[in-house]
């Protein structure tokens, strides 16, 4: 699947392990860029900048609170990683249905041989 | 044929940037989750998913065994698929190597799965981990799982196929 650059494509800016850090504190409720660097442990140019490539891709949006900037999680974004990850489970849904079969199958088959054990 | 409600669809989810994890429950004891997994003619039951005729499934259960599932599409499409048993605890436990014979792949970058049966009241809780050498790696098989969503229905077989346990 070709790539968009990192900072137009959801899935590159989530690749980033510190980007998504951010996503699972902001998935809690709006946070303030202050809490978001004590919580990463990272300089505040760091933040600011994950901060920057998320907003660009829309996953996270904020506002003005005084002179804090509230940071929070734009769920709309993550949709299409969310159906990416949906339509490879969907395959495996398919093949595990088969397997409920042929489980069903076999717990028949042992309970045909318990009776002719007895 | 009977049509199975009692099971959740399985859960996909991604631990880290090279991992994926897969869990599933099922409506059977583990013993017999385990026998489905490990025992040729009954894979062959259920792994073409209906989308294809199964044209082997070796299994060398021991560590240091090989094993190799073969389908092939109804466009006549052979997919294949190989690896080896790293470590088997009976009903319990199956690590094993993998490789989609269809991309040329070193065997030392093979994806390694990890899977565990847990047994609850006669339900199998199945976990299954599959960590890639790489990001790239890993999303190349989620990407192909979403190419297959897009296809029709025997197209799909390419990306079920590269789905598999």
């Amino acid at each position: 699947m070709p790539r968009a650059a990192t900072t137009t494509d959801a899935f590159n800016a989530v690749a980033e392990p510190r980007r998504r850090q951010i996503l699972d504190a902001l998935a809690e409720g709006e946070r303030p860029v202050n809490d978001l660097v004590e919580l990463l442990g990272l300089g505040q140019p760091q933040v600011s900048k994950h901060l920057r490539v998320l907003r660009e891709v829309d996953l996270v949006a904020f506002r003005e609170e005084g002179r804090q900037r509230m940071y929070r999680l734009n769920g709309q974004s993550l949709k299409p990683i969310h159906d990416w990850v949906k339509t490879y489970e969907e395959s495996w849904n398919e093949r595990f249905e088969v397997l409920d079969e042929v489980l069903e199958d076999l717990k028949e088959q042992e309970n045909d041989d318990g009776d002719n054990d007895d | 044929m009977v049509t199975m409600t009692t099971s959740q669809p399985a859960v996909v989810t991604l631990p880290t940037d090279t991992q994926i994890l897969v869990t599933r429950e099922f409506a059977a004891p583990r013993h017999l989750v385990w026998r489905a997994y490990t025992e040729p003619e009954l894979i062959a039951k259920w792994w073409h998913a209906n989308r294809g005729e199964i044209l082997s499934t070796e299994v060398d259960l021991r560590v240091g065994g090989k094993w190799r599932w073969v389908m092939v599409t109804p466009d006549g499409y052979e997919v294949a698929f190989t690896g080896e048993y790293r470590e088997i605890v009976p009903d319990q436990k199956l690590v094993y190597t993998e490789i989609f014979e269809g991309v040329p792949t070193d065997p030392a970058d093979a994806a390694v799965n990890t899977m565990t049966f847990t047994e609850l009241d006669g339900r199998t809780h199945m976990v299954s981990l599959t960590e890639l050498p790489s990001q790239e790696a890993r999303d190349a098989i989620l990407a192909t799982g979403m190419e297959a969503g897009m296809q029709d229905a025997y197209d799909l077989l390419e990306g079920v196929a590269i789905t598999l346990t």
